[in-house]
């Protein structure tokens, strides 16, 4: 096989980030401000801003620091500053991630407001990004990528062609000894049992049906009606998509043929278990779902689309994909891999997941993909209930 | 290889995904099932559009619907070989 290695960076830790980031994150939303101040001024940083952190608690301020603390400690992030409103939390998140060796430093805008806070900021955030821009990439085993898989605006090609592709690349790469992730736990509503059988053990095979069943008690709670307005959504029906089960068969056409998941992970937990195939309970949306598996340390994401999600993360490079000739040509400029001739019968689902594992290589050493380029970087956090 | 007119998963599928645009009823098409390779015609009842269904055998109401080999729902009324079939007149079991 002539993919058998690529280009990161080897953090502290041991892990392979395919970007290298100096990200400047905030503990909650109403330090948003202070951490776009220190990136609108030092050139080389992101910040993360997002919706939460104030008056959690239990499991969904568990959730929380998981899901910050994981975001930090990605192997694409070279360094963190952290800012909080106050020093607790603040360290809490920054003691997360200095687990991992890499830098990082924390601050809080209580006892001297927002502005000195970003003029400290900004000190700090320098000498990271001229620590960062100095490592250099190396070269690293293919079976070190941690790749993580969700699909959007699916239609019926997503079934025919691009899940197939991404579940070749996983048959391929799992066998390889590749680190990888799948979730979704309400799209998989009619393919549960397949879903289940796929489980290398009983312990996780009981797993994924605990979460199925508790993701559905859930919907059943909420719904107002068939939740036919949004499984399958808006977009899949105008793809042709009919019902929930047909959507489920072909969502779950990512994980290929053979691979077996080892474990089921809660939402931004980390594998445990070494390499192989995971689970993760998720919600099916992408904004969301995505920040939660680059959380559990995924560094780079495939997404099949067949109408055109346009769908980016901030620290997981996402791949994109279509099997649908139309969106590859009406919305280019935001498809990464064509293998829509895999409906005219000139292309294999073996052919497009070499093409894959091609174009996977490619942006894990350092090509953008089409989202980076367009700045796509959403980043909803998942809340289990409401805040105190 | 021909460029097939709708494609099939699994041999004893009840449907195909039409992968041409702007299929016109009267209109014969071939169809590609994936898993064994074979190529088989059919006439569409229907104009059906890209990415969407056509009915391969006579579906009665309340017959179960199959793709990937899989039950993915139900006929909520009767639908003719060629038709097109959506969500119109196929339902979830579910939800």
């Amino acid at each position: 096989m002539t993919h058998d290695h690529f280009f990161g960076y080897r953090r502290a830790n041991g892990r392979a980030g395919i970007r290298n980031y100096v990200l400047i994150l905030p503990v909650d939303d109403i330090s948003n401000a202070a951490c776009e101040g220190v990136a609108n001024n030092v050139f080389g940083t992101m910040a993360l801003p997002h919706s939460y952190g104030r008056l959690q608690y239990g499991e969904d301020l568990d959730l929380h620091f998981r899901t910050i603390i994981g975001c930090g400690a990605n192997p694409n992030v070279a360094a963190v500053l952290v800012i909080g409103i106050e020093p607790g939390w603040t360290q809490r998140v920054v003691d997360g991630i200095a687990a991992t060796g890499k830098p990082v430093q924390g601050l809080h805008i209580e006892g001297k407001g927002e502005l000195a806070t970003i003029a400290e900021g900004c000190r700090v955030a320098q000498e990271f990004v001229q620590y960062a821009t100095e490592l250099q990439r190396e070269r690293i085993g293919i079976e070190e990528l941690w790749v993580a898989t969700k699909c959007g605006e699916s239609d019926t090609t997503s079934g025919i062609a691009s899940c197939p592709a991404v579940g070749n690349l996983i048959d391929k790469l799992d066998a390889r000894g590749i680190t990888s992730c799948f979730g979704e736990t309400t799209e998989i509503t009619g393919g549960e049992k397949l879903c289940a059988s796929r489980a290398a053990n009983p312990e996780a095979a009981a797993k994924f049906m605990k979460v199925f069943q508790a993701y559905q008690d859930e919907v059943m709670r909420f719904k107002v009606d068939d939740l036919s307005d949004s499984q399958p959504s808006k977009g899949n029906k105008a793809g042709g998509l009919s019902t929930i089960e047909e959507k489920a068969f072909g969502n779950l056409q990512k994980i290929g043929e053979k691979a077996m998941y080892i474990d089921v992970l809660a939402p931004a937990q980390a594998p445990t278990k070494g390499p192989g195939l995971y689970f993760m309970d998720t919600s099916s949306a992408a904004a969301e779902c995505l920040p939660l598996q680059a959380a559990a340390g995924f560094v780079l994401h495939l997404f099949p689309t067949g109408q055109g999600n346009v769908v980016g993360n901030p620290i997981m490079p996402t791949l994109k994909l279509t099997a649908n000739p139309r969106t590859a040509r009406v919305m280019k400029e935001h498809i990464d891999l064509d293998v829509s001739d895999v409906l005219k019968r000139k292309m294999t689902i073996g052919e497009a997941g070499d093409a894959l594992i091609d174009m996977s290589v490619r942006i894990s050493n350092g090509r953008l993909t089409t989202a980076e380029t367009l700045r796509h970087r959403e980043f909803a956090m998942t809340k289990l209930y409401r805040s105190a | 290889m021909e460029e097939p007119g709708f494609i099939v998963h699994h041999k004893g599928d009840s449907l195909g995904v039409v992968v041409v645009e702007d299929v016109k009823a009267g209109q014969k098409l071939k169809g590609w099932i994936m898993d064994t390779n074979e190529t088989i015609e059919l006439t569409a009842a229907s104009d059906i559009p890209l990415g969407h269904k056509v009915a391969l055998s006579a579906l009665k109401k309340g017959d179960t619907v199959l793709k990937y080999g899989n039950d993915v729902g139900r006929a909520v009324e009767d639908i003719g070989v060629g038709g097109y079939v959506h969500f119109h007149n196929i339902k979830s079991k579910r939800w």
